[in-house]
């Protein structure tokens, strides 16, 4: 092993393999196993009831938000369509548990992979289309994964959905939000070092070069075609996993939240975060959901303050409200997201005092 | 003989159905047409796709309905108002979001639409809820044809005068006017036009401004024929798109015959196929010409060199 180093001090690096190390430093390694112990071992013995819900909706948000950011951060492609994969993977979750009995272990990856299947379809169009026409083919897609959901009665449920068993790994029941908690974000890590890694190997390099330049990646021997469809896929799978969690997480799901809405929030986390970036991607999974949340609380309170009559049904339109307010604003002032605040703000004290 | 009766009169309903449902189509295409001539205005000036179109017609709407109802104005001040309303909503949509983004990359541009469209559907469903409004009736009783077995309400002809009127004036108004010639300059050549000293900001911005304003009249009519409703009226906007891209996305004309194809598909699904299938079928075809032409009927082939 290296000697332990703590900060370069400029970029020394004299091989191109040097260039694929996902932490520069010891320093950086250890924090990510201090965030690990911290993450598993205190922070669900130290959160309130609520607060671990909490936890769990950003860890199933933040494993969807990562494939979007694959599809649309690093390949390019703009995908309107996401939370409908979202709702694919949690329908074959359901489908898969209660109609053929499969355990959960191997519940959550089929969803996944039939989210994948269903995402390649959808990303057929790809090959001919790119930039607005693709957006608009996604949303497409959207409309029509919404309609299959609720009219496909005879197994989706139709309006009435799915209720799913409680699931058990190895024996043991995954019941309560603290079982749940180790499910989500060991699944959650895991995808994460997926995603991390993916994006070192030549996949996430012609992912890249695709986005920067499509036709200069064809020109550079990539086949766009088929890597886009990997892209497709891999970001379905990612939203199919969340979706098979979340399913489970929720016991009874219908077609109702797989909405246009969900997939634009999904863009929303991601362009708040940091469009290709793995850390944006969480950062802007927890700005979304501590922000539904704390509309929600703003919203009760008022509510149980005033005891006006008719301020339930604002809840609704007000969080849509700022869901659009804080898209614009960042795209407008701070375009490359959280990830990019999160970055100046390291440098800041890297270079302290002497921040030129 | 009594049988031979039965069959006519069958034979006969069955021919009304087909012309009231061919009749509701053409309409209804007609406004999608109207709508979509908005979004391909500012898709042609700006290359920017509008996703808040639907709520900016959803606004015209409600504007109008707040102006003849709490308001009390008369219908044509009303209108006029709106109108103006519109415009200058149009125009500082404009100047304060799309302006600092021009040169930035494609999703940004697109994701700004998203999030305005989310902010003013928040905002106008805070102001007016999600309940279903109806303007008072305003229109002469005389406009409805009756033709034989043809029934045309009144709100349908009044839609194809306004939008043909709105159309014949928009037509007239690129063809002649020299801001129409500037806007057609810009949209064909964006650098050349700025070369030859077209103000091309005060281009995109009159784009938007029209096409609000349009947006704004087929919001208003939209709303006579089916009641003015937040989430009803913003899901227009999006019912636009399999409409501009079977026209093409920058083509007046083609969105006005990509609407009618479109408003009869969904007419045609709904009265013989299933009425919840309506709702789909545009994206099922959206999805079908994609594929095999993406450009649309009427739209300019992009040629992409590295």
């Amino acid at each position: 092993m290296k000697t332990l180093r703590f900060r370069p001090c400029g970029n020394f690096k004299v091989q191109y393999r040097e260039e694929l190390d996902v932490f520069e430093t010891d320093f950086g390694r250890l924090w990510a196993a201090i965030g690990l112990v911290l993450l598993f071992a205190v922070l669900p013995w130290i959160a309130s009831p609520y607060f671990l819900y909490v936890l769990n909706l950003i860890g199933i948000a933040a494993i969807a938000a990562l494939g979007l950011n694959i599809l649309v951060g690093y390949t390019g492609l703009i995908s309107l369509g996401h939370g409908a994969f979202f709702g694919v993977g949690a329908y074959s979750a359901g489908i898969l548990a209660v109609t053929y009995d499969v355990p959960f272990l191997a519940v959550v990856p089929l969803a996944g992979i039939v989210t994948a299947v269903v995402g390649m379809v959808f990303g057929i169009p790809s090959g001919r289309l790119k930039g607005l026409y693709l957006t608009i083919a996604t949303l497409a897609g959207q409309f029509i994964i919404e309609y299959v959901l609720v009219h496909w009665e005879s197994v989706t449920g139709g309006t009435m959905g799915i209720t799913l068993p409680a699931p058990s790994l190895l024996g043991v029941a995954i019941v309560g939000d603290m079982s749940f908690f180790y499910v989500i974000y060991a699944t959650a890590v895991v995808m994460i070092f997926g995603a991390v890694n993916l994006m070192r190997t030549r996949y996430g390099r012609a992912f890249v070069a695709i986005r920067d330049n499509d036709q200069a990646a064809e020109g550079m021997g990539i086949p766009i075609f088929r890597y886009k469809l990997l892209a497709f896929a891999v970001s379905s799978f990612y939203a199919g996993v969340a979706g098979a969690l979340w399913a489970y997480y929720m016991i009874s799901i219908t077609a109702e939240p797989f909405t246009l809405g969900l997939s634009v929030e999904y863009i929303a986390m991601i362009i708040i975060g940091g469009l290709g970036s793995i850390p944006g991607a969480v950062f802007g999974t927890v700005f979304i959901t501590l922000l539904n949340e704390g509309l929600r609380w703003v919203t009760d309170t008022i509510m149980n303050m005033g005891g006006l009559a008719g301020v339930e049904l604002t809840m609704a339109p007000l969080r849509e409200f700022v869901f659009g307010l804080a898209i614009v604003l960042f795209i407008l002032f701070e375009p490359r997201g959280l990830a990019e605040v999160w970055r100046i703000v390291r440098s800041n004290f890297k270079l302290w005092p002497f921040s030129y | 003989m009594t049988k031979k009766n039965r069959f006519n009169s069958s034979e006969r309903c069955k021919m009304d159905f087909f012309i009231q449902l061919l009749i509701n189509g053409i309409s209804i295409g007609f406004l999608y047409g109207l709508s979509a001539m908005g979004f391909v205005m500012i898709f042609k000036s700006s290359s920017v796709l509008n996703f808040a179109h639907g709520e900016v017609l959803a606004f015209g709407a409600f504007l109008f309905l707040a102006l003849v109802t709490s308001a009390q104005l008369p219908v044509w001040l009303g209108f006029l108002v709106t109108l103006a309303g519109t415009f200058v909503l149009g125009f500082v949509i404009e100047r304060i979001f799309l302006r600092p983004l021009i040169g930035e990359p494609l999703i940004q541009v697109i994701m700004l639409t998203v999030g305005l469209a989310a902010m003013f559907k928040g905002g106008m469903l805070l102001v007016w809820g999600g309940n279903l409004y109806t303007y008072p009736d305003f229109l002469p009783e005389g406009l409805g044809i009756s033709w034989g077995i043809v029934q045309v309400p009144p709100v349908y002809v009044a839609a194809v005068i306004i939008g043909s009127l709105f159309l014949l004036m928009f037509g007239l108004f690129f063809k002649f006017s020299s801001q129409g010639i500037y806007m057609r300059s810009v949209a064909d050549n964006q650098t050349a036009a700025l070369s030859l000293g077209v103000h091309v900001r005060r281009v995109f911005a009159l784009s938007w401004a029209i096409a609000a304003l349009v947006a704004g009249i087929s919001g208003i009519v939209l709303g006579i024929i089916n009641g003015i409703n937040v989430h009803e009226l913003s899901s227009i906007g999006l019912k636009v798109f399999p409409v501009v891209i079977l026209g093409g996305l920058d083509s007046i004309g083609g969105a006005i015959i990509g609407g009618l194809i479109i408003g009869l598909l969904e007419t045609f699904t709904g009265g013989y196929l299933s009425p919840s299938l309506r709702d789909v079928v545009p994206y099922i075809a959206l999805v079908f010409i994609l594929l095999v032409k993406p450009y649309g009927l009427f739209g300019l082939v992009e040629i992409e060199r590295v």
